[in-house]
């Protein structure tokens, strides 16, 4: 894992996987996307919205994967202190923060035609709008712990406490719907069983991936932004110092 | 009283807010990346 601490070598790796992860995973989310929309049928319940599927729960996914990512991060770095470790929760939290608005925008979509409302305070809908304050706030929190560090301050790991903390928010997502009463349906996809239909079920997982992959682009383009920025400001202050 | 929604525009407002927004978030990181490689590649320069 330290392999990776030297800025050089991650580079290196990052310029290499970032087209690898990015191609295929427009390709594949788009295909399946199409897919869905032209060849899945109807549902007997839900008629032709089933089709928002395939966009809204792989977006749910990544939304709280990209929490779980910034908690993992920040583990790393209390921990083992790899100094890729804050550049790496950092990054996640943009696009994280992008797809849990998008589950949220299209999830109310769904949910007019299916529930005859935009939106219900359950504790679903809740919690996950609770998500996406947590991510506005570690983005803020973050930004201003990078600019402290960069005048010399202590405040560097606060973002990271913040992520672990938040993280106990992706649980509750998770069991919401079995705790609480709710007009969202109950989880269709455990561990290793599956109550929807194939038909939906291979261009969903497909899509996912294909969703996985583009994330995990924009985590590396945004670390090597990050990267770039800390090195530019380095080098600015070794000049002015000169 | 029964409201007679078409299903059909959900859908598509629905996929048109979600790619686009993807593609928006994918090209705003490609090319903030670009421009501060750039930027720092200018000042390794100097």
């Amino acid at each position: 894992m330290h392999g990776f601490a030297n800025p050089a070598r991650f580079l290196r790796l990052a310029r290499w996987l970032l087209p690898v992860l990015l191609v295929p995973g427009l390709v594949l989310s788009l295909g399946a996307i199409a897919w869905g929309t032209l060849y899945a049928p109807p549902d007997h319940l839900m008629g032709v919205t089933v089709k928002i599927l395939f966009i809204h729960v792989p977006c749910v996914w990544l939304g709280m994967a990209g929490w779980t990512t910034i908690a993992v991060s920040s583990v790393v770095e209390l921990v083992w202190r790899h100094p890729l470790a804050a550049i790496a929760a950092r990054a996640a939290a943009v696009p994280g923060a992008v797809f849990t608005a998008l589950g949220l925008i299209t999830g109310s979509i769904w949910g007019r035609p299916t529930w005859g409302t935009w939106w219900v305070w359950d504790g679903r809908l809740t919690s996950f709008l609770i998500l996406l304050f947590l991510y506005f706030g570690y983005i803020a929190l973050a930004d201003a712990a990078a600019r402290d560090a960069a005048g010399g301050g202590s405040a560097g790991r606060i973002p990271a406490i913040f992520g672990l903390v938040g993280a106990i928010n992706i649980p509750i997502i998770n069991r919401s719907v079995v705790w609480w009463n709710s007009l969202h349906q109950p989880p269709s996809i455990t561990m290793g069983r599956s109550a929807i239909d194939g038909t939906y079920l291979w261009p969903l997982l497909i899509g996912a991936l294909g969703f996985s992959l583009i994330f995990g682009a924009v985590v590396l383009a945004r670390m090597r932004m990050l990267l770039a920025q800390i090195q530019t400001e380095a080098r600015l202050r070794r000049m002015a110092m000169d | 009283m029964h409201e007679r929604l078409n299903q059909w525009e959900f859908v598509w407002a629905a996929l048109a807010i979600g790619v686009i927004g993807m593609l928006v978030m994918v090209v705003w990181s490609m090319v903030a990346m670009m421009r501060a490689e750039r930027r720092r590649d200018k000042v390794r320069r100097k």
